[in-house]
């Protein structure tokens, strides 16, 4: 038995005692996830348990370093993890944008104190993150962004305004962009990590057109942050945020095994599929799906081993965002006049409608497609000008 | 296994982009064939070098003779095929028939393992019956004679029939057309008694031919694999041939997309290179993409493959169809982009589109393909 073979034996057993039945039941809505943090309300005793599980053994972040609360694992040794996962249909005992974005960058250009802070706050799931990007003015021109931090010496004092802060209203801290240099456009943004409940912070939800509120207005009045509070060097924060929407864009994309993205004429067929153009569009929408998983996990392998252009996660995000907005008009399309019910019992609540809508988001948030696609024209493709 | 090459793929591949942009090059290989009017389609003496260089043992056990490597491999000669338009028997005698006489006797595999090997013999697979790849209807009949065989019928665009010097056939000894079983394997000689064969020329200047049978007498030891149970080994034929053909696309696609950046940066109108120009840039931009996705699903079909997993049916299918689109999109945005010239003969962009025509058509469409991922997902 090779080192590989044993420890998938080791996981497998260490996942068939540990993780509680109710967490291996497939993932119905946002409620069903653990996102973590001050203010979170586990939604019973087996999702406390299986993070507190997983997080004594650096299983919610496996591939960080343990001393940053993750389990070292290596790069095989993550995919054996994910696959053993997926096989008992585990799920995730944490979410969060502090695993999926902040870590990273704080991995790539935090100092060693910070690492050891803020990386085991996010793996034991004890501090929810949100991120301070986007402004009123400042959308896919996000370098244009005003909100600014005066500097007081010890301390900036940050006044603005954010738009689209995910979960703003739930987060205990923010990863924020400042500006710290009015007279230099790329070269005058700093990374500052603060807390949302300093005096000065306010969110203020906005209603979608799902009927949600998932995005907030962030207001900053006279925020005061620590200097020991920004990652990266000052005025840098430029570098930290483009390694950190690559992250991002990774995210949305959907790479990683991505179930929902599996043969969605199968789940319409259970539905009753009388249609045969509409069969006809399910298929040729599965055979984009189906590989587009394969390269989800391609873009995976590649990126552990350095092999994926640095760009690439704009071509992912691009791809698997208007899949997955494909895949929601064919959810409508197959489902009929049921697909409309807003909120009904039977229909869930409206979830598919919107879910549908919610869909519509993919292809604008994290950087629209056709900045994707001006990205890949530039860094992968090279063509002039662009 | 990870999606990505291992570094013995990787030293594979450069030797095979070198050999097939060297020697198998567009003007030595595709366009002087085609221009001398040779009957064949392909050169013998390259053909030689593919063995000389060991690819015709690709899919062939070692104790065989072979290389004993897989699917990936051979995709890797493919690709570059595609890339450079590379005429020759590769697909069918090397990848196709390799892999049904794979599943033959000791014996079978002595008389026919040689030639394929060498390059001496070159093979064709005689499988669809009409204008469509539809391997799940087959008429052609095989009835007991003798010690051996008679087989009649008629086999539809045998991609290099007539110059191949065996013809793996695929026919019917029992059941009625439509039957799952009941279909048998045959090596029939090109020259056998009553086998006559109309060679027609296809849009990408290769050579099928209308094979028919008529009352063809063979020795029980043409039936490669067992009499009745042959469509186990006719599909992995079949699987060998689409993943191999959808390699052969993903080439063909990025030969065409980079003819195409390389244009866009060059060529100047209204005083601005047309790469400039973002109504481009996000058209080869989102082709970039679909090839990329493309060549995932195909190494992805060819580990499966290799592997012999379950769901290599499901994914072969993933891989032909996927790549069919891509390369098509790539050859139709290739030919657009490069305006007037590309529908001119002395640019190659236009033999990517017919070559990607062909392609897609060999072992089935995208839309065979996918109905095939439809029924096997279960609608």
């Amino acid at each position: 038995m090779s080192d590989l073979d044993a420890f998938r034996a080791e996981i497998r057993a260490w996942l068939e005692e540990n993780c509680p039945p109710e967490m291996r039941e497939p993932v119905r809505g946002d409620d069903d996830m653990c996102w973590g943090g001050r203010k979170f309300q586990f939604k019973n005793e087996a999702q406390k348990l299986w993070l507190e599980r997983c997080a004594a053994k650096g299983y919610t972040v496996p591939e960080w370093p343990k001393p940053y609360g993750g389990a070292g694992m290596s790069a095989a040794e993550a995919k054996i993890w994910r696959e053993e996962m997926h096989r008992i249909n585990a799920r995730p005992p944490l979410s969060s944008f502090g695993i999926w974005m902040l870590g990273p960058a704080l991995l790539k250009f935090g100092t060693e104190e910070q690492k050891v802070h803020y990386l085991n706050q996010i793996a034991r799931g004890e501090i929810r993150w949100c991120q301070g990007y986007s402004e009123p003015g400042s959308g896919s021109d996000l370098v244009s962004l005003q909100t600014y931090g005066e500097d007081k010496g010890d301390h900036w004092v940050v006044n603005g305004q954010k738009i689209w802060t995910s979960y703003a209203n739930k987060a205990d801290w923010i990863f924020c962009l400042v500006r710290t240099d009015k007279a230099n456009k790329y070269q005058g943004i700093s990374f500052l990590l603060f807390d949302m409940e300093s005096p000065g912070v306010s969110t203020k939800p906005i209603l979608l057109i799902s009927g949600s509120s998932p995005f907030c207005e962030t207001f900053f009045d006279n925020v005061k942050v620590p200097k020991h509070q920004i990652v990266g060097d000052l005025n840098r924060g430029w570098d930290v945020a483009k390694y950190l929407l690559g992250h991002e864009r990774e995210m949305i994309s959907g790479a990683g095994g991505n179930d929902r993205l599996n043969t969605i004429g199968a789940v319409l067929s259970r539905e009753g599929l009388e249609d045969p153009l509409l069969r006809a569009e399910l298929a040729m929408f599965d055979v984009d799906a189906l590989a587009f998983s394969a390269m989800g996990e391609k873009f995976l392998d590649e990126i552990k081993v350095g092999k994926a252009h640095p760009a690439q996660p704009n071509m992912m995000k691009y791809a698997g965002t208007e899949l997955n907005k494909r895949r929601y008009e064919l959810l409508m399309a197959g489902g009929g006049s049921a697909a409309l019910e807003w909120d009904s019992e039977a229909s869930d609540g409206g979830s598919r409608p919107r879910a549908w809508l919610r869909t519509k988001a993919n292809s604008i948030e994290g950087g629209t497609s056709e900045v994707m696609l001006n990205v890949i024209s530039k860094r992968i493709l090279d063509l002039p000008g662009a | 296994m990870p999606l990505y090459h291992t570094e013995d793929q990787a030293m594979l591949a450069d030797t095979a982009r070198q050999f097939m942009a060297g020697e198998g090059a567009i003007a030595k290989q595709l366009r002087h064939w085609r221009d001398t009017n040779c009957k064949d389609g392909f050169g013998h003496a390259l053909w030689k070098q593919f063995a000389e260089l060991g690819f015709t043992g690709i899919l062939v056990d070692e104790a065989d003779g072979g290389l004993g490597m897989g699917h990936v491999e051979a995709g890797i000669v493919l690709e570059e095929i595609g890339r450079n338009l590379t005429p020759s028997p590769f697909l069918t005698s090397s990848v196709m028939a390799a892999t049904a006489l794979g599943g033959a006797s000791a014996e079978t595999k002595g008389r026919y393992l040689p030639g394929l090997l060498s390059g001496d013999s070159v093979f064709a697979v005689a499988i669809d019956e009409g204008a469509k790849h539809r391997p799940e209807r087959i008429a052609t009949r095989a009835q007991r004679a003798g010690n051996g065989f008679s087989i009649s019928g008629a086999k539809a665009f045998v991609v290099h029939g007539g110059s191949a010097d065996m013809l793996v056939v695929a026919a019917r000894t029992s059941g009625s057309d439509e039957d799952h079983d009941g279909i048998t394997l045959f090596a029939v000689p090109r020259d056998a008694s009553g086998l006559s064969q109309d060679v027609v020329r296809l849009v990408d200047s290769s050579m099928a031919s209308h094979v028919k049978l008529d009352n063809v007498a063979v020795d029980a030891d043409a039936v490669i694999g067992e009499v009745d149970g042959g469509r186990e080994l006719l599909n992995r034929m079949l699987n060998a041939g689409r993943v191999g053909a959808a390699a052969e696309s993903v080439g063909v696609a990025g030969g065409a997309f980079d003819m195409t950046t390389a244009y866009l940066k060059q060529r100047k109108q209204f005083g601005q290179l047309i790469g400039e120009f973002q109504a481009l840039q996000h058209r080869a931009a989102h082709l970039y993409s679909e090839v990329e996705i493309a060549r995932a699903a195909v190494i992805k079909a060819q580990q499966l493959l290799d592997a012999g997993s379950e769901k290599a049916d499901l994914m072969v299918s993933v891989a032909k169809a996927k790549a069919g689109k891509a390369a098509g999109l790539a050859v139709r945005e290739g030919v657009q982009m490069h305006g007037g010239i590309g529908m001119t003969d002395e640019y190659d962009i236009g033999l990517y589109m017919k070559r990607d025509r062909a392609l897609a058509e060999f072992m089935g469409d995208l839309y065979y393909h996918a109905d095939r991922v439809a029924k096997m997902s279960g609608y």
